[in-house]
């Protein structure tokens, strides 16, 4: 599934719900499935910087795609880097680096946006497009 | 019996009060701003804000320089706050208070002025465990540059300072006490005139951090009697970017200026440059007018208010807080001390500090999650961070059962 398909499909999941707390509800659910992180590597070196949870990610390059694996120690933050690696996972170095994700203001996580939120959608994002830009060289 | 709540609101006209601060009538995400976190800044009466207005419409001008009218009138408003401050915690006089940027910037003041020039190799300078990294950071700094030592005064589980052990540290080498009056991370008022017994003893200079406790109860530091009082105006319901270096005035004397610049000299040729005197030496530069201005304003809207009374309510507040919370299956409140001000620091089991926060902000509730700046304490109570609800004044006991409520929805949607 390409990765507008994926911000598509997560787009009308999130369309059932009607009020904020459904909607965070479901987000620490999708945060429950996420592919974790080897807990070896749990270390400063994949830690994504944010001051107040902390976020690793690792990336793996298996015939020509990237999967991701990350963890948090808080659960909106998990279930945030879940949708993330649910959309750039399987998916080649090139596709990841061009693209503009767009779903997450789709479904009112806008405010988690903010260059200045700590542990902010942002840096996990940036730090995903790092990897894949390192796999494609 | 009375329960807290109607004690509470007999004692104080709480509504009264709130229409003095217009941000507290605001909406956050759709729902009655709570303001909890009064610990990380307070809110300002709209008397505070009118008198920036009011500054910047009829007073603007720069200070110490000018002849001509308005740089008079600037001058006259700014040394008349400063006199204020010096009346509001009883300094000797007004030549005794130090305008800076805040407690930070002041406790950087005694640090690289007497302590870069006083401080020898294995002097040593004590601190508390519960220190906000602005009352450690600068005094490691200054122990790189001089080979002085920093020392550090354990607490118990509680949050309240081990005086056997304060017994023990301070020293025939201990040049400096410099210790918070409140815990901003705990709650804990600290019985600061033991522990300055023993550093009077040795004959150590004493700097207090009050930075927790001017919002909350009468200082005089003539009754303390310590060398050094700091304090940051903005979380006394005055403007960011002042703050209050008290120094006793032999001490100011004596002690080197901090930066150069214009303000703080007599004279100045390429040859030889003599220095202005107290305050004004460690005062370079144009300053924050208008806030000095405005910290004097939240001075007059402190002065207007019963203390006991003040004291009381804020009392019940944190009683009633406390018993709320601990009501609460999996909560565990860190720093029980006996003598507090009302700053409620807790986790809860299981759940981050920062998913709670988020969705108590998501219902209108400002509370401060992290390590608050005290990182030493969250090692020392071994968690990442805690929740902080920090009250003012103008809070509520229905904001905390708002609080309250919002706690059991987190609880509920992060299982
Ligand atoms: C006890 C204590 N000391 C120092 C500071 C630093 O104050 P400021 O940031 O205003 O300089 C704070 C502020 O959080 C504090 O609570």
């Amino acid at each position: 599934m390409s990765i507008a398909a994926k911000e598509a499909e997560i787009v009308e999941e999130f369309e059932m719900f009607e009020d904020w707390t459904e909607k965070y509800e479901y987000l620490i659910d999708l945060g429950r499935a996420l592919p974790l992180i080897d807990e070896g590597l749990k270390t400063e070196e994949y830690l994504i910087k944010g001051c107040q949870s902390q976020v690793w990610l690792n990336a793996e390059l298996k015939e020509g795609k990237v999967f991701y694996k990350a963890d948090s120690d808080a659960q909106i933050p998990k279930g945030i880097v879940s949708l993330l690696v649910r959309v750039l996972s399987d998916e080649s170095p090139n596709e990841i680096v061009k693209t503009e994700l767009s779903f997450i203001d789709q479904i009112g996580l806008k405010e988690h946006l903010s260059p200045t939120r700590s542990n902010g959608l942002v840096s996990m994002v940036k730090q995903m497009k790092l990897y894949a830009l390192a796999f494609q060289s | 019996m009375e329960t807290i709540e109607e004690k509470a609101k007999q004692i104080f006209d709480v509504h009264a009060i709130r229409a003095d601060f217009p941000i507290l009538s605001a909406t956050v995400n759709g729902k009655p701003l709570v303001y909890f976190d009064n610990g990380a800044t307070s809110q300002k009466p709209k008397l505070v804000i009118d008198s920036i207005v009011n500054y910047y419409s009829n007073t603007n001008s720069n200070i110490h320089r000018g002849v001509h009218h308005l740089s008079q009138l600037a001058t006259d408003a700014y040394e008349v706050a400063r006199s204020k401050v010096s009346h509001f915690i009883n300094a000797k006089s007004s030549s005794e208070i130090v305008f800076t940027k805040g407690t930070t910037e002041a406790i950087n003041l005694v640090a690289q002025t007497w302590g870069r020039n006083y401080l020898k190799p294995g002097d040593e300078i004590v601190v508390t465990a519960m220190e906000h990294h602005a009352n450690i950071v600068p005094w490691q700094m200054v122990c790189e540059q001089t080979g002085a030592v920093l020392k550090v005064i354990p607490m118990d589980l509680n949050g309240e300072l081990i005086l056997e052990e304060a017994e023990k540290i301070i020293g025939l080498r201990t040049r400096m006490l410099a210790m918070m009056h409140v815990s901003n991370a705990l709650g804990t008022i600290n019985p600061v005139e033991k522990v300055m017994e023993m550093a009077r003893k040795v004959g150590a200079l004493i700097l207090l951090d009050g930075a927790q406790a001017v919002p909350h109860f009468k200082v005089d530091v003539q009754a303390l009697d310590c060398d050094f009082y700091v304090f940051s105006s903005h979380k006394m319901f005055g403007p960011s970017g002042v703050g209050i270096l008290y120094g006793k005035e032999r001490i100011l004397a004596e002690i080197p200026p901090y930066q150069g610049g214009g303000d703080m000299i007599k004279t100045v040729t390429f040859e030889k440059t003599t220095y202005n005197d107290a305050p004004f030496k460690f005062e370079a530069g144009t300053p924050n007018i208008e806030g000095g201005i405005a910290l004097g304003a939240a001075i007059d809207y402190i002065n207007e208010m019963n203390h006991d009374e003040v004291l009381n309510y804020e009392n019940s507040l944190l009683h009633y807080g406390t018993e709320a919370l601990l009501n609460i299956d999996g909560v565990r409140i860190i720093g029980q001390a006996v003598q507090k001000v009302p700053v409620i620091s807790f986790s809860i089991d299981g759940l981050h500090p920062y998913d709670v926060g988020f969705i108590l902000d998501k219902q209108g509730i400002a509370v401060r999650t992290g390590h608050h700046c005290a990182q030493p304490v969250m090692d020392f109570f071994k968690v990442p961070g805690t929740i902080r609800a920090s009250f003012a004044f103008y809070n509520t006991i229905e904001e905390i059962d708002s609080m309250i409520s919002a706690i059991h929805l987190a609880k509920k949607m992060l299982k």
